[in-house]
């Protein structure tokens, strides 16, 4: 068969007489012996990539039926006994796990409505500074800490932090103040994770905000200008306004992930000390299986944890696509 | 959670739409405030006054996001006494390299070092083998099944199986402590592909219509005619897999227990977080002139070294990874 010239050559419907009971299911197969036999170097690209999926992300979905077994590490998936939702009345049943939901959300929501405007402070910010040496210079310095990892976040964190020789604490002792062990007292886990968090991404989640705001016809702001308007009218009824469907679409991707809390952040930064604060579910779970090798709980809590963030990520999804024309996928 | 570690900035993850090939450089975008040339257009004495206001908090804004590395900085070329008495807030106080020489001289040190260069390089070639062929034959309209399997591919970006199943599911791999393990486990991510998948699609068909009169198969047009048209979405996939490998810890510290095989990234994690010194370490520190806090520190700095070295280009491909079909309004 020579090669097809055309990409968008679509799929000969094969001839298949009409009465025969089998015919769709033959029709199907035949297509797919077509298909394999002629493009069987697209499939054999795409091969490799599929069954990654399938060992590594498909797999331990079917793995997720521990959720629903009294799951013994030494007989197996299969021999384990049956327990119906048993793991899920002793969840639900457990105080910690009940403080694990209400932490995640009160993290997540603290997240949402703090640190989410910064970004967009920042990005007009950088605008109003112009074009010069200046913001390029802010603009290097505040990108820099998204590309360091966590561990060294939080390295920098206790460090700063230290009880008696930390930056924070020499600086409180010079204003009068008692020093504090501020990473095991839960009171103050909320600000440090929050802070940091807004430290390390606020000036790489601008650059959005910054494509956007480019987006702006000057026109409008010279025409503002003729009219004598002032630069915080300007930003106030011209910038502001452009960015709106931005920060509504990124809002509401934020909303659908606000289960999703920085895990491996907290799992650095939170000890038993604070945990009436800082234990959130995915943390929970790392307890509860990896550490205590409860694993059965901690599959049920994963498979809620999972459920949960699908009917929120799907539920933001639906809105935004009523809110604006632009959908997430 | 249990799903691949090159995982990049939530932002990026569901952004997509479709990838548009930005011409221009979004990293500094025109501003929307320009020099007026219209006498009528110049700034009055308050704009004036808005401009240095806004410019004095970029100062604080700028000091704030280095003072933590200015601070690790000093505290790594102090002596032990200096910081433990609390002298060392900016500068470096009775300067010593006492600290970065005990670092160095740490054989554990660099053995991290080297894995993380080997989990690096080997598990961004990985990616790039699984996800370039597997993209390229996904963006391909005549593929049969092609919508299932993108299906297939996106739905992991909303559902996981969590961190118990996925853990099990390595373990009956027979992956646990496996340099091996760690390579593949983590080799793809739904966003890389569909990154990639978007930007094979926006090729004309020209090009690979005129291919196919010359007589060229589906790898052929892959290696001649596709794969250089995209060089750079794929040295963007390449940055974001470098990054994640460089910065990942969590799944490492789970799946790793033997010393010999753990990256940077966990070595850091047990001295940095978890102020934990291994007993040779300990003996040293009894008599040095540098403290665990100096130590940590200079291990801190070390550590960031290559980051900082590979900046300006991280720089460059992550802002255009970040706007890769962002929001469009």
């Amino acid at each position: 068969m020579p090669p097809r010239l055309s990409t968008a050559t679509p799929e000969p419907a094969p001839a298949t007489p009409p009465d025969h009971p089998a015919a769709p299911l033959r029709a199907t197969l035949d297509g797919w012996r077509t298909a394999l036999r002629d493009d069987w170097q697209l499939y054999a690209m795409l091969a490799p990539l599929l069954i990654w999926f399938a060992v590594f992300l498909y797999k331990p979905m079917l793995g997720l039926i521990i959720a629903f077994k009294d799951y013994s590490l030494y007989k197996g998936v299969a021999a384990s006994p049956w327990v119906g939702l048993e793991n899920f009345a002793a969840l639900f049943g457990d105080e910690q796990f009940r403080r694990a939901i209400a932490n995640t959300l009160t993290l997540g929501i603290l997240s949402l409505v703090i640190a989410f405007p910064v970004p967009v402070l920042l990005a007009l910010m950088f605008n109003e500074l112009g074009d010069g040496r200046f913001r390029r210079f802010a603009q290097i310095v505040a990108y820099l800490p998204h590309f360091i990892s966590v561990v060294i976040i939080a390295g920098l964190v206790v460090a700063l932090l230290a009880p008696s020789n930390g930056a924070i604490n020499i600086a409180r002792a010079g204003l009068g103040f008692d020093q504090l062990y501020f990473l095991t007292i839960p009171g103050y886990f909320r600000t440090i994770y929050i802070g940091s968090g807004i430290w390390k991404e606020a000036g790489f989640d601008s650059i959005v905000y910054l494509a956007a705001i480019a987006g702006i016809s000057p026109a409008l702001y010279e025409a503002a200008r003729l009219d004598g308007a002032s630069r915080i009218q300007l930003i106030r009824h011209i910038t502001l306004p452009a960015l709106v469907p931005t920060i509504i679409i990124l809002a509401l991707i934020k909303v659908g992930h606000v289960i999703e809390v920085g895990f491996e952040y907290i799992v650095l930064l939170y000890q038993p000390a604070t945990y009436a604060t800082s234990d959130v579910i995915a943390t929970y779970i790392y307890r509860a299986g990896l550490q205590t090798g409860d694993y059965g709980l901690a599959a049920a809590a994963g498979l809620f944890n999972a459920i949960v963030a699908l009917a929120l990520v799907w539920g933001a999804n639906t809105l935004s696509r009523r809110v604006s024309t632009a959908t997430l996928w | 959670m249990g799903r691949q570690y090159p995982e990049p900035s939530r932002l990026d993850r569901d952004t997509v739409v479709t990838a548009r090939m930005p011409n221009d450089d979004l990293q500094n975008p025109t501003p929307a405030t320009r020099t007026p040339q219209d006498p009528a257009l110049a700034y009055t004495r308050g704009d004036r006054l808005f401009g240095h206001i806004n410019a004095a908090l970029m100062l604080v804004v700028v000091a704030v996001s280095l003072y933590p590395f200015i601070y690790i900085m000093a505290v790594s070329l102090s002596s032990g006494a200096a910081v433990t008495a609390g002298r060392v807030l900016l500068w470096p106080v009775d300067v010593t390299l006492a600290a970065y020489a005990q670092v160095l001289g740490e054989r554990a040190f660099w053995i991290a070092y080297a894995n993380t260069f080997f989990y690096a390089i080997a598990g961004t070639a990985t990616s790039l083998a699984l996800i370039v062929p597997g993209a390229y034959a996904l963006s391909r309209s005549r593929l049969k099944g092609r919508r299932a399997f993108n299906f297939l591919i996106a739905f992991t970006l909303w559902f996981h199986a969590g961190m118990i199943p996925f853990f099990l599911n390595i373990r009956d791999l027979g992956l646990l402590d496996s340099r091996l393990g760690i390579v593949i486990a983590f080799a793809c991510s739904a966003f890389n592909v569909i990154l990639l998948r978007n930007a094979f699609e926006q090729l004309p068909a020209a090009y690979e219509e005129a291919a196919r009169l010359d007589g060229a198969d589906d790898v052929q047009l892959l290696r001649y005619v596709a794969m250089p048209m995209v060089v750079p979405t794929i040295t963007t996939v390449a940055l974001l897999c470098l990054v994640a490998r460089w910065n990942g810890y969590f799944w490492s510290m789970v799946l790793l227990f033997d010393a010999h095989k753990v990256p940077l990234q966990v070595y850091l994690k047990k001295i940095v977080v978890d102020l934990r010194a291994d007993d040779a370490m300990a003996a040293r520190l009894a008599t040095a002139s540098y403290s665990f806090e100096t130590m940590t520190a200079a291990v801190i700095v070390t550590s960031l070294i290559p980051i900082l070295l590979l900046y300006p280009w991280l720089l460059r491909v992550f802002t255009r990874g970040m706007t890769l079909g962002g929001v469009k309004e």
